[in-house]
């Protein structure tokens, strides 16, 4: 078995604590998501208000997040937020507001997009029709603003997941990190671990990822 | 020291980081004058590097998980004290989980190594408990200058540079850099290095020993330990250097790969680090250095974790450093 790099998931708990660091990466894109999908529903409403001084707020804070690397804005909320302000965020913590600042932003604009692709005669027919400003926004433009929505959402769900990865640059022991400390243990027996664990770990976020995209392909079906 | 470089600069960018966070915070209900106050305090505090602002206090402690700290230890400081540490009952040691045999996970989940067999002595003398935080290279120093670790284990090299960030105990090893390469291509000087590609790890003695001697070759930078690894592995470079005692491990147990320079630069010292300015904690700790060069400590710390990564390779007391006193 000296070559086959796959019986190192089998040596000690290895494989359970791959399994403990997936759990990790799903608990943290949970939260995110969760967290992230209402907010920014919220702020793409926002984002599409004509008022100068919304325009120019969201332009700020998309732009920032947008120019900003998740790395940095990491970095700014775990190490540089504490030098400035003495605040001591946790690993965990700190992890879950990027993603959340970054999911809002993202998340908000494909809101905007979203609700400003509906052609202007959707609304005047609906206002010709005597419906109220109410009524037109959730009986006319909601579903077919959900309805263009749903596959961008569901691909910035799976790109959250996959980001959760560089949370391991601040500590938090992650499946891919777990991945890592597994692989630097035996690279002196195994030199070929990389290769199966970086594998291993490849087909445990397709997991995760797969099931996700599946839904969002049911959904749209559902609602063509 | 790149990194941190580039974090004083974002100290300004996290005020918008901050506003943004309460742009958003505030998003459901009004807007409130409070994004005016953070910003006011933060041209403070970017100022007066390093200590935080008095406002801030209210906010702080809640997430530093077991810490008892009233408002105005916060305000003080950001690291925590001998005492603190001791009536909080445990310690937080950063240490590499990716870097056998000096600090690596095993397959049981624990951690082991060079580094750890200290920090468990360390915390068995304290009195306390250990919890171990996984660091990366580059991000030792801001572990420490921003007290999310109490003490950094992590084979730190002292280096002037850092010593202005963070506050250096007695040493417990010493280093050399050291360069492995493949034996079809072996790089025995660093006159070999030229026009070649040299792979190093961000945030190590490597990385500023060769940009400010070496300027010319080219460098292949990674975050991590084990990336680098595998990029001289893949062959994306032709030679990769870090400390001797690292390189000359690996390349004991990897055949095909030799160390063709086994000491460059200056001898220099690893040592533990504890926040600047955290006086308590770092004469504790080297009372504790002398107190084991006493009874050999880090000699049976060598033959504990290090002897069997190198065999004859490398002699005890050309690593191990007792007592905090260099020969």
């Amino acid at each position: 078995m000296q070559d086959s790099g796959l019986s190192i998931l089998f040596m000690g708990s290895n494989f359970l604590r791959l399994l403990q660091g997936l759990w990790v990466t799903l608990q943290l894109s949970l939260i995110s998501v969760a967290v992230s999908l209402p907010l920014g529903i919220a702020f793409g409403m926002f984002m599409t208000l004509k008022h100068p001084a919304a325009r120019i707020i969201s332009r700020l804070i998309l732009d920032f997040v947008r120019i900003m690397p998740q790395l940095v804005l990491l970095f700014i909320l775990y190490f540089g937020v504490a030098h400035a302000f003495g605040w001591n965020l946790s690993a965990y913590a700190s992890a879950v507001a990027m993603l959340v600042i970054w999911g809002t932003a993202e998340m908000g604009d494909l809101v905007r997009g979203a609700l400003i692709s509906i052609p202007r005669h959707q609304y005047e027919s609906a206002a010709a029709l005597g419906m109220t400003g109410r009524q037109t926004f959730l009986e006319v433009i909601l579903p077919q603003t959900v309805q263009r929505l749903l596959p961008p959402a569901i691909n910035l769900v799976t790109r959250m997941i996959k980001t959760t990865s560089i949370v391991v640059l601040i500590g938090i022991v992650e499946v891919l990190k777990t991945g890592q400390q597994i692989i630097d243990a035996n690279r002196l027996q195994f030199p070929s671990a990389a290769l199966w664990i970086y594998g291993v770990i490849f087909f445990l976020y397709f997991l995760v990822c797969w099931p996700v995209s599946l839904l969002a392909k049911r959904l749209e079906r559902r609602m063509n | 020291m790149k990194k941190t470089g580039i974090l004083r600069k974002t100290a300004t960018a996290a005020l918008m980081a901050a506003a943004v966070t309460m742009a958003m915070a505030g998003c459901g209900s009004s807007a409130k004058g409070s994004t005016g106050v953070t910003g006011s305090s933060t041209a403070d505090s970017t100022g007066v590097t390093g200590s935080s602002t008095a406002d801030s206090t209210g906010d702080a402690g809640s997430s530093t998980a077991g810490s008892a700290a009233t408002d105005q230890t916060q305000t003080a400081s950001t690291f925590r004290s001998l005492d603190e540490i001791k009536s909080s009952g445990k310690i937080v040691i950063g240490v590499f989980s990716d870097k056998a045999p000096f600090g690596y996970v095993d397959d049981k989940g624990n951690y082991q190594g060079y580094d750890v067999y200290f920090a468990n002595r360390i915390g068995k003398d304290l009195g306390v408990k250990v919890e171990f935080v996984p660091v990366d290279p580059a991000s030792r120093v801001e572990y420490v200058a921003t007290g999310k670790a109490d003490l950094m284990l992590a084979n730190f090299t002292v280096t002037d540079e850092r010593a202005q960030k963070v506050d250096f105990a007695l040493p417990y090893m010493k280093v050399a850099l050291g360069v492995v390469s493949p034996d079809t291509a072996p790089v025995k000087s660093v006159d070999d290095l030229k026009g070649k590609t040299l792979i190093i790890a961000k945030g190590t003695t490597a990385e500023t020993y060769f940009t400010k001697n070496y300027p010319d070759i080219r460098l292949d930078k990674y975050d991590q330990y084990a990336d680098a690894y595998n990029a001289l592995l893949d062959g994306r470079g032709d030679a990769f250097s870090t400390d001797n005692t690292e390189v000359l491990a690996w390349a004991l147990q990897n055949p095909g790969y030799t160390v063709g320079i086994t000491s460059l630069g200056d001898e220099d010292t690893i040592a533990p680090a504890v926040a600047k300015g955290n006086k308590t904690l770092l004469d504790w700790v080297n009372t504790e250095i002398q107190t084991l060069g006493t009874e050999k400590f880090f000699h049976a710390d060598y033959d504990a974790t290090l002897k069997s990564f190198y065999g004859d390779a490398a002699d005890p007391d050309s690593l191990v450093v007792e007592g905090g006193k260099v020969e």
